[in-house]
């Protein structure tokens, strides 16, 4: 059996603190943009940094959109990133409106506040995340373990049985980590949360969906 | 609900951290890449890394030394001075900085912010930008001056209108360090902290005069700001970063423990 780890390369920014992360946790990843590498893989990262129309322009261009969905229905387990857990639904309102992936059902909305809030765009920093279920990927756990976020659109998915993990922005609740079958998305960067998020990238690891 | 962050700042001279008081007078304190692993198991939020001679000396980035911070370092890391160009921004944010900073760069050439936010997004962007107090006059209406230089230089740009223009321009947060406050312990100069953090609808790291938790309630709270960026403050021991936070969380403000 492959124990392979690949890390989508898309020209989607910065690619080194997740493959620095994984090599942190003892794996030696693979960063990659051959679709045979990726399918080889029995791990794959997707990770994103930017605009959601930008990531799938680029993920078209490279023909990655086809090998990310190959992955997803060969079974293997995947992680999406910001913009990589973004563009995994079907449809973004980044960029005029942008046709996603649709490997999961839902929609990606911009921050939009009550009458009253006035919050930063985008929403930078750390917050908590609220884990309800007891998906492998978000085990062990701290309560009240804060995560860095940096986005200005967040996913809604169709199925809220997929939300694994809530965050609040100015009033605004929103999906920061779901998993639907071999898929794992989070809106924040776990690369970059310190031991909770090295802990997720951990249990991604080993996780054999 | 968003922290509130506590980010400590790591003077840089070939390697060494250095400290000096109003950018004079600097003393090596330590190996940096060292001293931020060890903030960083103590919980600090964010580091940044800042090269004080290689703008002055026209020397470029010490990309390996970036690079071994992303190794040992998983929390967001800014990396300035010494940035002179696009190219060298792409290297450093390559190399797993989170962010870059620009300060006298982007005074002498502010098309550059534009370019660089275009290129790898605006929250990779930060205005690192040196305030210094002044009279108050027609060109410079609220009495703060942008310096570059360490303070040695001054622009003639106000400093609450050169952070508007910025954000305008495409950067996704500012740096403010008061010259006046800088290295005394005094406090954050929360005049110019709050007035540039309600000008811009971006978030503003207030910097300089830090001396005790206390300091940092004031600024993240009267000053308005959305971070206190500290140093001297936990470089010699004097406070740590757990107590720093204790402190803060304590007195209601939200942060990360």
């Amino acid at each position: 059996m492959s124990s392979a780890v690949a890390i989508l390369d898309y020209d989607a920014g910065n690619l080194t603190s997740v493959a620095c992360a994984v090599r942190h946790l003892g794996r030696e990843p693979l960063v990659t943009r051959d679709p045979r590498k990726i399918q080889a893989a029995e791990w794959v990262i997707f990770p994103g940094v930017g605009a959601a129309g930008t990531a799938m322009e680029s993920l078209q261009r490279l023909q990655l959109d086809q090998a990310i969905r190959d992955a997803f229905e060969s079974g293997k387990a995947i992680l999406g990133i910001c913009v990589g857990c973004q563009v995994v639904l079907e449809r973004s309102e980044e960029n005029q409106g942008t046709d996603c992936l649709g490997l999961l059902k839902g929609t990606v909305k911009r921050f939009r506040f009550a009458q009253g809030i006035v919050r930063k765009i985008p929403h930078m920093g750390w917050n908590e995340v609220k884990f309800q279920n007891h998906h492998p990927v978000f085990q062990g756990l701290t309560e009240g373990s804060q995560f860095y976020f940096v986005h200005s659109y967040y996913p809604v998915p169709d199925d809220t049985a997929l939300v694994q993990g809530t965050a609040v922005y100015g009033g605004v609740q929103f999906a920061a980590a779901m998993a639907h079958r071999n898929l794992a998305i989070v809106q924040f960067h776990p690369e970059k949360s310190g031991p909770p998020g090295l802990r997720i990238l951990e249990n991604f690891l080993s996780w054999r969906p | 609900m968003l922290s509130k962050r506590v980010i400590v700042c790591l003077d840089v001279r070939e390697r060494k951290t250095t400290k000096g008081v109003k950018f004079q007078g600097n003393v090596d304190i330590g190996d940096p890449v060292s001293m931020g692993e060890q903030y960083y198991h103590d919980g600090v939020d964010e580091l940044v890394f800042y090269d004080i001679t290689a703008s002055a000396e026209g020397r470029p980035i010490d990309i390996e030394m970036v690079k071994e911070v992303a190794r040992r370092i998983f929390i967001p890391f800014s990396v300035g001075g010494g940035i002179r160009s696009l190219e060298d921004m792409r290297k450093v944010l390559l190399a797993g900085a989170e962010k870059v900073s620009v300060n006298s760069l982007a005074v002498k050439n502010p098309k550059i912010i534009t370019e660089g936010a275009r290129a790898f997004g605006n929250q990779c962007i930060v205005l690192g930008m040196d305030a210094l107090s002044v009279e108050s006059s027609a060109t410079i209406p609220s009495g703060y001056e942008v310096v570059v230089k360490g303070g040695r230089e001054r622009t003639g740009l106000d400093a609450v209108q050169w952070a508007q223009r910025a954000e305008d321009l495409g950067i996704g947060e500012i740096c403010l360090n008061s010259i006046d406050a800088d290295g005394t312990k005094e406090g954050y100069e929360l005049t110019i902290t709050s007035r540039i953090a309600e000008a811009v609808g971006i978030p503003v790291i207030a910097s300089g005069g830090a001396g005790t938790p206390e300091h940092l309630r004031l600024v993240l709270t009267e000053g308005k700001a959305d971070a206190a960026l500290i140093a001297s403050m936990v470089h010699y021991g004097e406070h740590s970063i757990g107590e720093i936070k204790e402190y803060l969380a304590r007195s209601g403000l939200r942060i990360r423990l």
